[in-house]
């Protein structure tokens, strides 16, 4: 058993669900006892979601338990089918149905002879994998059965398109700025002449499927979900996929130079034009995305050496990290993730930016990090962020988990060259706050406030301080205050002092400033 | 009409949306002050948890979760050694005045004996140890606190019989005194009325509004002398034969069967104090039994209802339906009627029938009052059905989870998340004003909002 008060990632039976019902017309049943389909009300609330979600719980309760569900899911997998007549139905474990080990297989088999939709069961352990692992499991399952089904009845078409053609594979409900970054990511492949085939799973349609091999080539944004996918249609029908995200200048180009190096493969074999996105890349860089120009101009000289911290899925955090050390100067003390199963990629991309690496699904670590390093601000999850608010650091959120402030109606995307923008902004206006509390604090702004600890431990008053000492710290801007303040306790602690006075700080200041 | 229409109650499926019992923890933790509550279940109870009743995670919440792992289903690891080792983190981290373990689906599948283990680690510890099985299983969000509840009831101390005695003597000489004196003396009055009720109310309750009961009761020399949950659990109510307890909530029926049957308390069923009609039908239930004359009840009821007239303009002759998920339905049901409101349908989880049979009559004469038909009440509703009847039915406003509220609205019927009203202050006369304020917050804001926009659903097909 493990003592948890909050986690990151979360159950398998959540990606599945995620993948499900973003594809459309798509009924996920859920083995599960009453309550468990609180996914309804995520996404509902969240997305601000205006039909009802296609997930339906067939209930576990006391008579399962005494007498296995018999023809219950069977019963409510055909009358799912007759209601609403879904292209498919998952059938979705989750931790009860795995620790009653009843055969899915077995139901939905029966089921599927009486139903006209198709009927699956999400192939997912419980136990040996989290929410993003089992969406991009989902995902590739319900790839691999349509794309069979197409190749048994020989349904599939296998030329590919005239033009350049992609699929964008992995955007999904309830994915952090997903929406809107598919939107960008259409328009960079449709600047680059390149045609989107089909986007998956958020909006598509199963009957489409079969025509996915038609893409020259796929993308697959994030790292977390659809990369299995991407290598199960590259092994099976040799599409090459590109992984790299295009998040940030540099990843951008990145991936207009991979797009280009696969499209032009194809266009010496159809003796076709060589297409050179070079000037395509500059233009962009110069004048659509003011990222590059800002990280010149003065303000982003103010933020030169400043620290942050960075905390959020693999892709999320290692991309900004990259954004804000290569291109805005900024100090990365420590870069990590919660994704472990992603830990030795992440690490490798993060590697030469920073000084340490955390990697942990423990949010008290991620805190107590923060704590002792105290960065000028922090980009993370909307843990991080309530990290930040108790002790007092600015925090832009970059990264699920997140609630229903990461589903803007506004444009946000994070990818391409709009998404430089919206970083910029996020970025900038992370530290220009801390900066205006600072300016504040040094014209005497609000001193009425208290002495901010800036720390996470609740045991700290183990050393006295006099209240003339005390009223000392104050008259230090707040943004060095805790630090001010613990370096004074650390000398006297050296020293061994037990009461801090006056002169204890006087003396630690000079000693530390010397 | 001489006799009341009788109502009748239909089952459905039970495929209907609510929150997993475990959700209790959200609001029980704050209530009792100096508890843990330790939930032992996997990720998916911890996930709702965190994603469904809100944000209160981030305030250091006095709950936690034991995740349970591989190793703990196939029975590699040792339940009792691995609670021992969380029971003790949390000792030395927080050091709590009693640990509450909430059981769950996983715990009942696997069959952790958590009531057999208890016992040894409250020894060993030198914590109390409570045992609740909330799980989703057996219950439905509410009814989480029931079982919290009726664990606790264990734990009262027991009422001293022999102070009962006393009392009767106290009572005597009250009684002497009382006839000696004018009966307007109010002082003697309440003293010698107030030491002969022993009255111990049941529910949790904001502080703010239990002591607002406490003085509804207290107005009609009623005093309260304690409640379960207590603001702290060393400062439970001693429970004991002489002891009425009577209960705020209708879906305590566990917690109002054990003191009873365990404690030898005498169970007042009283309708539940939501609305100022249910208020005062609670105080006289609660007056009856103490042989007291309810004094001024009337006046006050009307004097409410006054208050409210800007909010009774808005909602007489509306339609409202119940989908059902947190066992409050009949009791707003009664009140919204005696509002002016129709209700179509009363979707409940469960119906306890004699522990709500009060609040069942209170409904049917408030239907016959008010001239307004009897909801039909759908117990374990199937929310697919439920949604076909509104289709038909257009209420005016549904009452539902969120599940649905956000798709519903898309197809033009107005909503309110039912949740609210579990964390709203609803109880008393003083707060029908809040719980008219939730019922009619959607209907205020149909008349600003965008004409034209009917129906913003994008599902072609169905409703």
């Amino acid at each position: 058993m493990k003592l948890a008060y909050w986690m990151y990632a979360g159950p398998a039976h959540i990606g599945t669900l995620r993948v499900a019902s973003s594809f459309r017309n798509v009924h996920a049943i859920m083995h599960a006892p009453l309550g468990d389909d609180y996914f309804n009300v995520m996404r509902s609330t969240s997305e601000r979601e205006r039909d009802f979600t296609p997930v339906t719980a067939s209930v576990v309760d006391r008579h399962v338990l005494a007498r296995g569900s018999q023809e219950k899911v069977i019963n409510n997998i055909s009358r799912k089918d007759e209601e609403q007549h879904p292209d498919l139905i998952v059938s979705t474990p989750t931790c009860t149905s795995s620790i009653l080990q009843e055969d899915l297989q077995n139901f939905v088999d029966r089921a599927s002879l009486s139903s006209e939709s198709d009927v699956i069961p999400a192939d997912v352990n419980y136990h040996r994998v989290n929410e993003p692992q089992a969406a991009d499991r989902t995902l590739e399952q319900i790839t691999r059965f349509y794309l069979d089904k197409a190749l048994k009845r020989s349904s599939l078409d296998r030329s590919v398109t005239n033009v350049p053609s992609a699929n964008i594979i992995g955007i999904f409900t309830l994915g952090f700025h997903n929406q809107h970054d598919c939107r960008e990511l259409k328009r960079l492949l449709g600047e680059s002449g390149i045609l989107v085939n089909q986007v998956i799973p958020e909006g598509g349609s199963l009957n489409c499927l079969r025509d996915l091999p038609r893409a020259w080539f796929n993308t697959v944004p994030y790292r977390e979900a659809g990369l299995m996918t991407a290598t199960f249609l590259e092994k099976e029908y040799g599409m090459p996929y590109i992984s790299i995200t295009p998040m940030g200048i540099s990843n951008t180009a990145d991936f207009i130079a991979q797009i280009g190096k696969l499209v032009n493969v194809w266009a010496s074999a159809l003796s076709e034009k060589r297409l050179n996105y070079k000037p395509y890349v500059e233009n962009q860089t110069k004048f659509v995305s003011q990222a590059a120009w800002f990280s010149k101009s003065i303000d982003c000289q103010n933020l030169a050496g400043k620290e942050a911290v960075i905390f959020g899925d693999a892709t999320h955090a290692a991309s900004i990290t990259k954004i804000l050390v290569k291109e805005m100067g900024i100090r990365v003390s420590c870069p990590g993730t919660y994704c472990k199963h992603d830990a030795e990629r992440f690490n490798e991309q993060v590697q030469g930016l920073c000084d340490e690496v955390i990697i942990t699904e423990d949010h008290t670590e991620v805190g107590d990090t923060i704590a002792r390093i105290e960065p000028s601000a922090i980009f993370g999850t909307q843990m991080e962020r309530h990290i930040g608010k108790r002790i007092d650091i600015p925090c832009g959120v970059i990264s699920s988990p997140v609630h229903i402030q990461n589903f803007p109606p506004g444009y946000r995307p994070f990818l391409g060259y709009e998404g430089t923008n919206q970083i910029a902004d996020l970025i900038y206006n992370s530290f220009n706050l801390g900066m205006e509390d600072h300016s504040l604090d040094v014209f005497g702004g609000h001193d009425t406030k208290g002495v901010s600890t800036k720390s996470l431990s609740t045991d700290r008053r183990d050393i006295n301080w006099t209240p003339e000492a005390e009223s000392e710290p104050n008259r230090i801007p707040g943004f060095v205050r805790g630090r001010a303040r613990k370096n004074t306790e650390v000398s006297a602690k050296q020293n061994n002092i037990p009461e801090i006075t006056i002169d204890v700080t006087y003396a630690a200041r000079e000693k530390s400033s010397s | 009409m001489k006799t009341l229409e009788i109502p009748t109650f239909e089952c459905e499926t039970g495929n209907y949306h609510t929150f997993c019992p475990i959700s209790c923890v959200a609001w029980l933790y704050q209530k009792i002050e100096d508890s843990f509550f330790l939930v032992v279940g996997t990720k998916t109870c911890g996930y709702f948890l965190q994603s469904a009743p809100g944000v209160m995670i981030f305030a250091e919440p006095r709950y936690a979760m034991a995740e349970s792992e591989e190793g703990d289903i196939s029975a590699q690891l040792n339940d009792q050694k691995e609670l021992e080792r969380i029971c003790v983190r949390i000792k030395n981290d927080r050091n709590p005045s009693v640990i509450i373990w909430i059981g769950t689906c996983t715990t009942e599948i696997i069959k952790m004996d958590l009531e057999g283990i208890a016992p040894k680690l409250e020894k060993q510890l030198g914590i109390p140890i409570v045992v609740a099985r909330a799980n989703g299983l057996d219950h439905a969000f509410t009814q989480g606190e029931d079982t919290v509840l009726a664990a606790t009831t264990h734990r009262c101390p027991e009422y001293k019989n022999n102070h009962r005695t006393t009392n009767q003597h106290e009572e005597d000489v009250d009684k002497h005194i009382a006839a000696d004196v004018t009966p307007n003396n109010k002082f003697f009055g309440e003293k010698s009325k107030s030491n002969r009720s022993n009255l111990v109310l049941f529910g949790s309750l904001p502080s703010s509004v239990a002591s607002q009961l406490n003085l509804e009761s207290r107005r009609q020399s009623v005093s309260v002398s304690g409640w379960l949950p207590s603001q702290k659990y060393t400062e439970l109510p001693a429970l004991g034969e002489g002891v009425y307890v009577c209960g705020v909530n209708p879906f305590l029926s566990r917690t109002a069967t054990t003191p009873m049957r365990r404690r030898k308390c005498r169970l007042i069923g009283a309708p539940f104090p939501i609305g100022p009609d249910g208020t005062r039908a609670w105080i006289e239930k609660i007056c009856s039994v103490f042989g007291l004359k309810p004094e001024g009840l009337e006046e006050r009821e009307n004097q409410i209802w006054r208050n409210l007239s800007d909010y009774l303009e808005i909602i007489t002759g509306k339609s409202v339906f119940f989908m059902g998920d947190n066992l409050l339905e009949i009791s707003l049901a009664r009140f919204l009627i005696r509002c002016g409101m129709v209700v179509y349908e009363v979707g409940i989880p469960y119906m306890d029938r004699r522990y709500q049979a009060a609040e069942l009559l209170l409904l049917q004469h408030t239907c016959k009052e008010m001239k307004k038909p009897m909801p039909r009440i759908v117990e374990k509703p199937d929310n697919y059905s439920q949604v076909q009847r509104m289709h038909e039915l257009q209420p005016d406003l549904a009452i539902t989870g969120m599940a649905h509220a956000n798709p519903l609205e898309a197809r033009d019927i107005d909503t309110k998340w039912s949740v609210e009203f579990t964390f709203a202050q609803i109880h008393g006369s003083i707060n029908a004003r809040d719980a008219l304020e939730l019922v009619t917050r959607p209907l205020r804001r149909r008349s600003d909002s965008i004409l034209g926009c009917r129906s913003l659903s994008r599902q072609t097909a169905g409703i």
